[in-house]
């Protein structure tokens, strides 16, 4: 049997695949530009597309990246099946553009953004973060987009507002496991929402994606802007967002509603904390064949402030 | 059936079980194993073997509601088949997963309900395996040997269970099987229930008994 095995070299010594990308584009754009000109300019990048960010390398961890296509076929996205391949398999004919991503609430400046507003609200960054499923695998994955607070200080939330709720598109047309089917029990209850205290969602490491390794996030990992939370569980970052909602209460989660005893509202990364059913202790990170040890708070510690004084096993 | 046809039967049923292995093997060659390859062994192995148990819990069912009587052949096979691909899933587990962390995986033996149960799953499995040959059911006589044998219920249910309460909850996977097992538990339910309504008219209507013969061939 052949396992692979991770490489040894850390994420910071590989070349930008933003850049190399980058200077491809530049080179197939000139050349598009010269034949067409006009073309090139309108067409909006789609899943596949390289997208151009500089590398945030404040970032930057010891683990060597995961492989883009462990990344895209192995994925957890319920809206196109509960296979870990149904999303890579489902996801061809999901439309990312166009899109509009609605941020209301309880905010001063209630707005719906085009997705295109959304990519020029802040120059894209690329950081490199760690990714741990609540099943216990982890990935390393270069995300490109911007920290969640710029989009959040746009519309000026009241003082009221405590909470960030997140809600995926519902489309049962492209999301097949929407659909309700004869067999179709157990399922979430659609839209998939998560969410998160103002607080945590205004912390610099929560990013708002909208690309991974170089290029513009593909369908199976959350087209066309999802949520990173490095800190959380990976059920936690929403994929596929339409809309961002302030609040004065905690939000009702997707998972929290399917398993109240399971998955709690915070669901942080803790390897003292055990899900009730499996130990939280361990995580395989793909590519690696031994388990490895679980970092707290996924070996984000600057994220601890934020929880000070308050039990995170009652909290989980 | 004829020698010839028991033998047909046999090679594919052979052919049949052995075939998720190959088709394992085969992406193994490949390096095909998703990008999980542990787990993917691990819930291919565990699948199959519950597959392989549900077929081999098949048999009466089908004898008692289509009057099949052919599949009893295959029962044993099956049986085995079922107790191979649960000892490789176990040892994907031990070696591969946990790379014979005996503490950690002790501890969640005693912790984890689901694993609780696959282990006992597993371990009740072995004495079937062990008696299954034709010298064992002389050696212990046919009624204890049927006795022991109805264990595969327990083995059942445990292996089941060990699928449901692993599985997240959004996954309906595991009550396909659940369905699966509750109806070829209840078509020997009605049956029992049908023949003891017939014993008890049968007695009212002759009389004061000697106790009824133990019915045949209404094992596992």
């Amino acid at each position: 049997m052949l396992i692979k095995r991770g490489g040894d070299i850390p994420s910071r010594e590989i070349t930008d695949r933003a850049l190399y990308l980058n200077r491809r584009q530049l080179m197939v754009g000139a050349a598009a530009l010269a034949l067409a000109p006009g073309a090139a300019a309108a067409a909006p990048p789609a899943a596949g597309q390289a997208l151009g960010a500089t590398r945030n390398k404040a970032y930057d961890i010891p683990d060597a990246l995961t492989a883009f296509k462990d990344a895209t076929t192995y994925n957890n996205f319920y809206e196109f099946g509960v296979n870990k391949d149904d999303p890579a398999n489902l996801s061809g004919h999901f439309k990312p553009r166009p899109w509009k991503l609605q941020v209301d609430g309880l905010v001063h400046k209630p707005t719906t953004f085009d997705l295109d507003d959304v990519l020029k609200m802040a120059p894209l960054e690329e950081r490199v973060y760690r990714m741990r499923c609540v099943e216990g695998w982890s990935m390393v994955i270069p995300w490109i987009g911007f920290p969640l607070s710029v989009l959040l200080k746009r519309v000026d939330p009241t003082g009221a507002a405590k909470y960030v709720e997140f809600s995926t598109l519902l489309d049962p047309q492209q999301f097949p496991a929407q659909r309700k089917g004869l067999f179709n029990f157990g399922g979430l209850d659609w839209p998939y929402t998560e969410g998160l205290r103002l607080d945590e969602a205004l912390h610099p490491l929560t990013l708002l994606t909208v690309g991974m390794y170089g290029q513009v996030l593909p369908n199976q990992n959350g087209a066309p802007i999802r949520v990173v939370v490095p800190w959380k569980y990976g059920f936690k970052s929403a994929k596929s967002i339409v809309r961002v909602r302030l609040t004065a209460d905690e939000p009702k989660t997707a998972w929290n509603k399917a398993a109240p005893q399971e998955y709690g509202f915070y669901s942080n990364v803790n390897p003292k904390v055990d899900h009730p059913r499996w130990s939280q202790a361990t995580e395989r990170r793909i590519g690696e064949f031994r388990r490895r040890e679980t970092l707290m708070f996924n070996g984000y510690d600057q994220v601890a402030s934020l929880y000070t004084g308050m039990d995170l096993k009652k909290f989980y | 059936m004829t020698r010839r046809g028991r033998l047909a039967l046999k090679a594919l049923t052979w052919a049949a079980c052995l075939g998720p292995l190959g088709w394992l093997g085969y992406r193994a060659g490949s390096g095909d194993l998703t990008a999980n390859p542990i787990s993917f062994l691990t819930n291919t192995l565990g699948d199959w073997t519950l597959r392989i148990l549900l077929a081999s819990l098949a048999v009466t069912p089908l004898r008692i509601l289509f009057r099949w009587h052919w599949p009893i052949t295959l029962r044993r096979l099956l049986g085995l088949f079922a107790f191979f691909y649960a000892a490789l899933h176990f040892s994907v587990w031990l070696v591969l997963d946990h790379f014979f962390a005996w503490r950690q995986m002790g501890a969640d033996i005693v912790k984890r309900p689901y694993i609780t149960v696959g282990m006992t799953a597993l371990v009740l499995m072995i004495p079937l395996a062990a008696t299954s040959t034709a010298a064992s059911i002389r050696w212990l006589g046919g009624a204890r040997w049927q006795w022991l044998h109805r264990l595969v219920y327990v083995i059942g249910v445990c292996a089941v269970l060990h699928y449901v309460w692993l599985a997240k909850k959004a996954n309906p996977a595991p009550y396909y099987y659940v369905a699966v097992l509750a109806l070829l538990l209840a078509v020997r339910v009605g049956d029992w229930v049908k023949r003891a309504l017939t014993r008890g008219r049968v007695a009212a209507r002759t009389g004061p008994s000697p106790r009824p013969s133990p019915q045949r061939g209404e094992g596992a």
